[in-house]
């Protein structure tokens, strides 16, 4: 394929920088724990530094919870839980939530910036989807709050009495709002933990709450790291533990829980398989593909990893989607027109960086945009490995970045049975024009979510959640209510 | 291995020239019959994404620019005159007096009857003259009367005609006689550019809309246009999405480059950005320019003046600043 | 110092959005519970039924297009209103109820709440009363409940705010817009309440409140072909009649039943339509 290119005088339209403000952030230095409707220091009165990736800066100090602010943090939530949330009605517990969800919208834009700050996600992404998201959870579950005798479960379910909830960092807020706005609706109180490297915007949160008027210890935010959350997982005053985040931690918290008489609700790893069948709308497909695995750096469980495309379009839909990687705009998460962000970590950084050596190594053809990486921070361009197999490390495990590993197949058949031959359950998606053929292979996935020619698509009204070693339980829609109650 | 560099997104011009063979009605059907579908939600979710695009300082500057010198200043009334049609083409040569930096438009478009008037007012401007012609904005008229109708714009001194498809016959499936029906009206051309409107917003579908834009760029069209105008539905950015993919598909094919024109219902300088950024990042760099890109409108030329003024003196302007045609 | 005269307010219908008197020109006394002069309430005529009617059906297709999720920030917003404008309704439910001012506060603080639950309804409904049926063979098969269209409303007369909320919320928050006929005697807080849909990013039409005689507007009502629905709470001894007028054009009717209290669900599955969708499942 010849490369010469007929350009214009005036050349690409080459977007001039628009940033968004930091000062909207409106950070303070340092954080404490949000502990019985206060900011209170650690009993340790250690801090320790939250950074922004795209920069290596510091954005403030979160307190460092040790095991005895754990306990305080769950008494404080029983305490709650017993004297006030449990004679709370179902109506009055709605209108806080319905009160919290205002409060988002009313700050979003704030969020917005502290999120991308935090993350290193873009802007466009906290502003258009993470912010916008988080706030339609609350104001669904608010809608349930009183409405229990009606979701299925019996004429007067329960609560199950105090959460302890851990959440990742690659959806921070929205993943706060996941755990929280179900179990409060429920009647439960909660103790969350948001992950080491972002807790900032759980702790804005936490002042939604108090402006909300939430009563003091329904909802305590405790910040540390894994010693924090292995103390919150082994606490015998949590009734139900909710995890989201790796397999490996998320057997470790099973193994804990085992013989605890705890609740458990665990939404792990993924190595989602995009099916492109030759019928697919091609051009539609491509933006499909690329939201699949790229839309938030490739840090979502259920990314589109591995695309399995049917071999009679493969050089087709390969053609297109490296011109189409080519074209992301990498860079400056506070840029409105950047694509792909920073990644997270150092560590994650290195992980990904680890296994895409092994991808060349096990003779994986490699492509990398073409994109120019800031100095400072930690980023990874966008890579495409073609002729995959499925015995290749880069088919099998989860990657957790921007890096998509691209396999063929001949039949419907075929496909499925690729895309079901992992350890994981988490999503995947079908692209056909064909709608008997999309449903014949989603009633055979073995996965808990399935995209028909769209990807990577959210609603508080949709349950979500993993099969086999991607988890148990559904969060969102009438199903996510059921971990939260005691039936 | 490197792709091409993302600074320069140009089309890649195929080794390999490989033009359709389209030699009859069957050949045809199944050439396009045989295209990908369009997924309408992500088409749409595409487009509403590209419109968070922000444009600022220097890039929103040379965007108004360059879209004023896309602009085919336009009037198809009932009512027109000359002396309207004088107004319209002095203001598609000076659109500000007050700043002889303002580029020109890229033509004026009128009816056939006014096509000799225009061209004595342009003079020897570069402002081109389109005509509309075959029976505009309905197309109901027989084959003779439409070549007719092209011949007279031609024979005036028209540059450009935008032609109309017969809808009823695509929509009756008859895709050959809509494909001749081009055919002769580019031979009836001769050296004038031919661009053919579809009229998207009675094809409904983005599906008719691929098909027709193909059909037209297999029968010979310079420019495929979204619309007349004229009736309730008309240029949409979903819709150029579509055509702009195809003409970008058909150039990878054959290397022919096929223009795009947007019309009907761009009124303001934020939309026309919009589409300047669809056009940025699907059809790429080669159609932002107006040999392959135009504005079909007439209110817009000013809202663009407006804030072209605006990013320079950081004043909100007001309208009765510039002329009124 | 002399006492401060107050600017009394006009009751007007609430049509499409917007606040016409009637089309006849006529009006009617309102008396509060103690038999004081309340107000001058617009006496609507058929020809503003008519047109209530035209108002809601083009309501109601702006109102079902949006999402669910839209549909229920709207109604979250007419509580809201109702919880900002408080004092007003206390004062006219107080005033046509005769009621102490410690109930009527309770009376509309219940209806606030009352329209808080509908606003959770709008996104639920269909997981509720929806979903996958197992049939038995290669087929994908849903049922999805969908609003019936227009429903025309006689609401109670006794109950002039909280009984007025349950009639209209209901239908309006599985999709339907609503032609009410306020209570005869006690329209005030209905038209209040209606007034606050303009400020709640409700579309036009989508709840519309005519105030005039019962008896001469509700078989207008019931035999409107264009009107899918009946709601005759508050037509006591006309309900047969107008159950009858209905049956013209099979209309959907919903009528009181005792221990209502313990099917709340009722209204809201009277106008909704169940639409089962089959498809073929394979290679």
């Amino acid at each position: 394929m010849t490369e010469h290119a007929l350009t214009s005088e005036l050349g690409a339209l080459g977007y001039d920088p628009a940033p968004e403000a930091a000062s909207i952030a409106r950070l303070q230095s340092s954080y404490g724990l949000f502990l019985d409707g206060q900011f209170t220091a650690a009993t340790s009165h250690e801090q320790f530094a939250s950074i922004n990736p795209a920069t290596e800066e510091t954005l403030a100090t979160v307190a460092l919870a040790s095991a005895s602010d754990v306990d305080t943090a769950v008494a404080s939530a029983r305490r709650a839980y017993v004297k006030v949330w449990s004679k709370t009605t179902g109506a009055e517990r709605a209108k806080y939530l319905y009160r919290i969800a205002r409060l988002i919208q009313e700050r979003s834009r704030e969020l917005a910036v502290v999120e991308t700050l935090d993350n290193g996600k873009p802007i466009r992404e906290t502003r258009d989807v993470d912010i916008p998201l988080a706030a339609a959870h609350f104001f669904y579950y608010a809608g349930w709050a009183d409405k229990l005798e009606h979701a299925g479960f019996g004429a007067a379910p329960q609560p199950v009495g105090v959460a302890g909830q851990i959440i990742p960092w690659n959806f921070p807020l929205l993943m706060a709002a996941w755990k929280l706005a179900p179990a409060l609706a429920a009647g439960n109180t909660c103790v969350l933990k948001p992950a080491e490297t972002t807790p900032l915007s759980a702790l804005i949160l936490a002042e939604i709450f108090q402006q909300a008027g939430l009563p003091d210890g329904v909802v305590n935010i405790i910040t540390g790291d894994g010693t924090t959350g292995a103390a919150l997982v082994d606490h015998p005053g949590v009734d139900k533990i909710a995890f989201t985040g790796s397999t490996e931690v998320g057997r470790l918290i099973q193994e804990r829980v085992a013989g605890t008489g705890k609740r458990l609700t665990l939404e792990l790893g993924g190595k989602g398989a995009n099916i492109v069948f030759e019928d697919a709308p091609i051009d539609e497909v491509i933006e499909g593909i690329i939201d699949g695995i790229f839309f938030n750096q490739g840090h979502v469980c259920c990314a589109g990893s591995r695309l399995l495309v049917q071999e009679s379009v493969a050089d087709e839909v390969l053609r297109r989607l490296l011109r189409r990687v080519d074209q992301l705009r990498v860079g400056d998460p506070m840029d409105k027109n950047t694509d792909v962000g920073a990644i997270n970590s150092a560590a994650q950084l290195e992980r990904i960086v680890e296994l895409s050596a092994w991808g060349e190594k096990e003779g994986a053809t490699r492509y990398t945009g073409s994109c120019e990486l800031p100095e400072k921070g930690y980023w990874f361009a966008p890579t495409v490995f073609a002729d995959v197999a499925q015995s290749h490390r880069i088919a099998r495990d989860e990657i957790f970045g921007p890096v998509l590993s691209v396999l063929t197949f001949r039949t419907p058949e075929e496909a499925v049975a690729k895309a079901n031959n992992s350890k994981y359950g988490l999503a995947c998606g079908v692209w056909s024009e064909k709608g008997s053929r999309t449903l014949w292979v989603a009633q055979r996935l073995r996965a808990g979510v399935i995209w028909a020619n769209t990807y990577n698509k959210f609603d508080p009204t949709s349950p979500f959640g993993g099969v086999r070693e991607s988890g148990f339980g559904r969060e969102g829609g009438r199903h996510g209510l059921e971990a939260y109650l005691n039936v | 291995m490197r792709l091409v560099d993302a600074r320069d997104r140009g089309v890649l011009v195929p080794a390999v020239i490989s033009v359709p063979s389209i030699r009859n009605e069957d050949e045809l059907r199944r050439y396009v019959g045989a295209l990908s579908g369009v997924d309408a939600v992500g088409v749409e979710s595409r487009v509403a994404k590209l419109g968070t695009r922000s444009l600022k300082k220097s890039t929103k500057l040379r965007a108004i620019d360059l879209a004023i010198s896309m602009v085919d200043l336009t009037t198809l009334e009932g009512a027109d005159t000359r002396g309207r049609v004088s107004s319209l083409c002095t203001k598609a040569m000076y659109p500000d007096p007050h700043d002889a930096s303002v580029p020109a438009a890229a033509a004026v478009c009128v009816y056939p009857d006014l096509v000799a008037h225009a061209r004595r007012v342009l003079g020897e401007s570069p402002v081109a003259v389109a005509s509309v012609a075959t029976a505009f904005p309905s197309g109901r008229a027989s084959l003779a009367v439409k070549l007719l109708d092209v011949k007279e714009a031609v024979e005036a001194g028209a540059d450009e005609i935008d032609m109309v498809i017969d809808r009823g016959a695509f929509l009756a499936g008859r895709w050959g006689q809509v494909f001749d029906e081009i055919v002769a009206v580019k031979h009836a051309c001769g050296s004038a550019h031919l661009k053919v409107i579809l009229e998207t917003g009675e094809l409904v579908t983005y599906d008719n809309v691929k098909r027709a834009s193909w059909i037209a760029m297999l029968a010979g069209a310079d420019f495929i246009k979204t619309s007349t105008g004229k009736v309730g539905v008309n240029a949409t950015l979903p819709v150029a999405l579509v055509m702009l993919e195809a003409a970008r598909d058909f150039a990878e094919l054959t290397g022919q480059l096929v223009g795009v024109k947007v019309a009907g219902g761009i009124r303001t300088t934020k939309d026309a950005l919009k589409y300047l950024v669809v056009v940025n990042e699907t059809a790429g760099a080669t159609w932002l320019r107006p040999e392959y890109f135009r504005f079909g409108a007439s209110s817009l030329l000013n809202d663009l003046l407006m804030q072209r003024r605006k990013q320079r003196t950081g004043a909100y302007v007001r309208p009765d600043e510039f002329s009124g045609d | 110092m002399s006492e401060r005269l107050d600017v009394k307010k006009t009751y007007k219908l609430v049509v499409n959005g917007a606040f016409p008197r009637s089309e006849s020109g006529r009006s009617y006394e309102v008396v509060s519970a103690n038999g004081r002069f309340l107000a001058n309430v617009a006496q609507a005529s058929r020809k503003d039924l008519r047109d209530a009617v035209v108002a809601a059906r083009a309501g109601q297709s702006k109102w079902w297009a949006a999402t669910a999720y839209n549909r229920g920030q709207v109604l979250y917003r007419w509580a809201e209103m109702a919880e900002s404008r408080r004092t007003e309704l206390v004062e006219q439910v107080q005033l046509c109820e005769g009621l102490k001012k410690k109930d009527a506060q309770l009376v509309v603080a219940r209806s606030i709440d009352r329209i808080v639950w509908y606003a959770g309804w709008t996104d639920k409904v269909t997981q509720v009363l929806g979903g996958a049926n197992p049939v038995a063979g290669p087929y994908f098969n849903f049922s999805l409940p969908a609003p019936s269209g227009v429903i025309g409303v006689v609401a109670p007369q006794d109950s002039s705010l909280e009984g007025f909320v349950d009639a209209v919320a209901a239908p309006i928050c599985v999709g339907n817009a609503v032609v009410a006929l306020a209570s005869e005697s006690r329209p005030t807080p209905a038209v209040i309440l209606a007034e606050m849909t303009a400020t709640s990013d409700f579309p036009g039409g989508v709840l519309n409140v005519l105030t005039g005689v019962t008896g001469e507007l509700a078989p207008h009502l019931a035999t409107h072909e264009d009107i899918d629905g009946l709601d005759l709470s508050g037509s006591d001894e006309l309900a047969d009649e107008l159950a009858r007028l209905g049956a013209g054009s099979i209309k959907r009717v919903y009528r009181p039943r005792p221990h209502d209290e313990e099917n709340p669900l009722r209204r809201l599955r009277t106008f909704v339509e169940t639409s089962t969708v089959w498809h073929t499942i394979g290679q």
